[in-house]
């Protein structure tokens, strides 16, 4: 549809972006910084993941982009799409001809881009210091499109979830409540194992962040690729459009 | 898209109705702005100005009457409108880390017909911070980067929510310049403002809204018959001195005596003849007609009666 307005708004959010250099220098440092310290903590054991012994080192790289992938989307969109509504910003462009869709696919293509380019990062720092295997052929491309959904999923649900942050000052602590249990519960700070309590097990099949992070291990681990992850992902994804469609607002909330 | 036909005005609204949680914030308003003026909706806080504004702009629903903008209902044909209109919100914000131009630019970009951004950077009078970030400028250069906004997409109808609200007093005219300058160009604007000032500089036709009534409509110099009003004389009279036959009246709280004679020059005359033959001094004597401001307090005070009582404040 209007393939050029769409590009030419990711043009402005990237440089938006760029021109933030903390934020920007957060976004890419946090996982590179959360891999190395999980890494020297907890990475000289094994892990049994899928009945193979895995390296903690290996496991973390996975891990660390899925973590990566998960804060560009989903906590980087929420919190800067509450900035932007708080600011007027949401509600001047909703006075304008921009149609609605070319606004949200430039922030959703933009954050594509930071994830994948967050995900190289990682996994050639994991190459270069860890020794983890880097995936190629038809392993690469499940993973691609695992991550390309996983992270217009995870955009999806940040959209939604500023439905529910009364203004700025809250959109940090809730976004952080709604993501940092899940972060644990799902394995992606500190492995499961093959023996994690029942109901975090549960947790983890519910909500699609476990899901996200098998896709990631199937790619650098070796473990087997499941299209249900893909699919759950996609379905988590697909709520969080239709709550977006439904309550986002383009005005501040109060 | 055709642009609309040229005959309808630009703005028509009638019986226009909205309240909020049952509070009634516009209660039943007409207005109608033909196509190049620049009409002032005048009002203190809370009268439901940009309650009105923001039904035109397509931005909340009305609960009841009819508007219509370019032919167009702003509800109902929202998309359609949004390029024929250039909106500056009471309150609103840019994205912080672009320059003037790129935001100016940005904008013009969302629309099918832009103005050059270089040319509405000048109209503005932004051109010496072209390359500036936005966070950098001051709360007047941003707002004028609000009407810089509004104006990329050349559109027909502008609205200005409170446009020089907070600004000092060189400011407030370096702004009024700048929707003169739009006048001149053949733009219809609407404008919202709590300054009478204000509304008589700019404004071909000004309607006081208050308590969501409008309650008087005209141009600056006529509204509420303030051109039609009796001039009042005023003058305070020494201690002890009893006022002419004809002219008694309990003087005023500040000690002046005021009447609003039928024919001011007859009066004037009897009283100022009165006044030598005696040796008696009228202090302060002035002729008064109301000024906007009058009207405007009297039309926006809910314990007074009429435009004619407020007159003799
Ligand atoms: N979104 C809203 N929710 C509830 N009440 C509102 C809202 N917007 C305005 N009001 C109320 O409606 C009245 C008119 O407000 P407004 O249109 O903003 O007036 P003005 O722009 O003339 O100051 C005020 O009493 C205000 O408190
Ligand atoms: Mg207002």
């Amino acid at each position: 549809m209007s393939i050029g307005a769409t590009l030419r708004q990711v043009g402005y959010v990237n440089k938006m972006f760029w021109r933030n250099p903390a934020s920007a220098f957060f976004t890419f440092a946090f996982p590179l910084m959360f891999l190395v310290i999980f890494t020297a903590l907890l990475g000289h054991g094994t892990v049994v993941i899928g009945g193979r012994p895995v390296h903690q080192s290996t496991y973390y790289v996975a891990s660390m982009g899925a973590f990566a992938v998960i804060t560009a989307c989903f906590t980087n969109t929420a919190i800067s799409m509450t900035f932007s509504r708080d600011a007027g910003v949401l509600k001047r462009t909703d006075g304008t001809p921009l149609p609605a869709g070319v606004y949200f696919g430039a922030r959703v293509l933009h954050a594509v881009f930071v994830a994948v380019l967050l995900v190289v990062i990682t996994a050639a720092f994991g190459r270069a210091a860890y020794q983890a295997d880097i995936p190629g052929g038809a392993t690469l491309l499940r993973f691609l499109l695992m991550l390309v959904i996983g992270a217009t999923s995870f955009c999806a649900l940040g959209f939604a979830i500023t439905a529910a942050i009364p203004n700025f000052d809250a959109a940090a602590p809730i976004v952080n409540a709604a993501i940092m249990p899940l972060l644990f519960l799902s394995g992606i700070f500190i492995p499961l194992g093959d023996n994690a309590p029942a109901w975090i097990v549960w947790v983890a099949r519910i909500f699609p962040v476990k899901h996200f992070g098998d896709g990631f291990q199937a790619a650098f681990l070796g473990t087997s690729f499941a299209w249900s992850d893909v699919l759950v992902v996609a379905g988590w994804g697909l709520a969080g459009l239709l709550i977006a469609a439904r309550y986002f607002s383009w005005e501040p909330r109060s | 898209m055709e642009s609309p036909s040229r005959t309808i005005e630009a703005i028509s609204v009638r019986a226009l109705s909205k309240s909020y949680e049952g509070v009634a914030a516009v209660a039943g308003i007409d207005l109608s702005v033909a196509r190049g003026e620049v009409f002032a909706l005048l009002g203190p806080n809370g009268a439901g100005k940009t309650t009105t504004v923001e039904i035109l702009e397509g931005y909340r629903r009305r609960d009841g009457g009819e508007v219509s903008v370019f032919g167009l209902d702003p509800g109902r044909d929202r998309a359609r409108l949004k390029p024929l209109i250039g909106i500056v919100l009471q309150s609103t914000g840019v994205d912080r880390y672009l320059t003037v131009a790129e935001t100016v630019r940005m904008y013009a970009g969302y629309y099918p017909h832009p103005r050059p951004a270089d040319e509405v950077i000048d109209l503005v009078g932004l051109s010496a911070k072209r390359n500036s970030r936005v966070v950098k400028l001051s709360g007047g250069q941003q707002r004028r980067l609000d009407v810089a906004v509004a104006l990329a997409g050349d559109p027909e109808l502008l609205f200005l929510d409170e446009p020089t609200t907070g600004f000092d007093p060189s400011a407030r005219h370096e702004a009024w310049q700048i929707v003169r300058d739009l006048a001149a160009l053949g733009k219809t604007v609407l404008l919202t403002t709590h300054y009478m000032d204000e509304a008589q500089q700019l404004a071909d036709r000004v309607a006081v809204i208050s308590a969501g009534r409008i309650v008087a409509e005209g141009t600056p110099d006529s509204l509420a018959g303030r051109d039609r009003v009796r001039p009042r004389v005023r003058c305070r009279l020494p201690g002890g001195v009893a006022a002419p036959e004809g002219f008694a009246a309990a003087p005023a709280a500040d000690g002046f005596l005021e009447f609003a004679p039928d024919d001011l020059t007859a009066a004037l005359h009897r009283l100022t003849g009165w006044a030598i033959d005696r040796g008696v001094e009228l202090e302060g004597l002035q002729i008064v007609r109301p000024s906007l401001e009058d009207v405007y307090l009297s039309l926006t005070d809910p314990t007074a009666s009429g435009p004619g009582e407020g007159a003799a404040r």
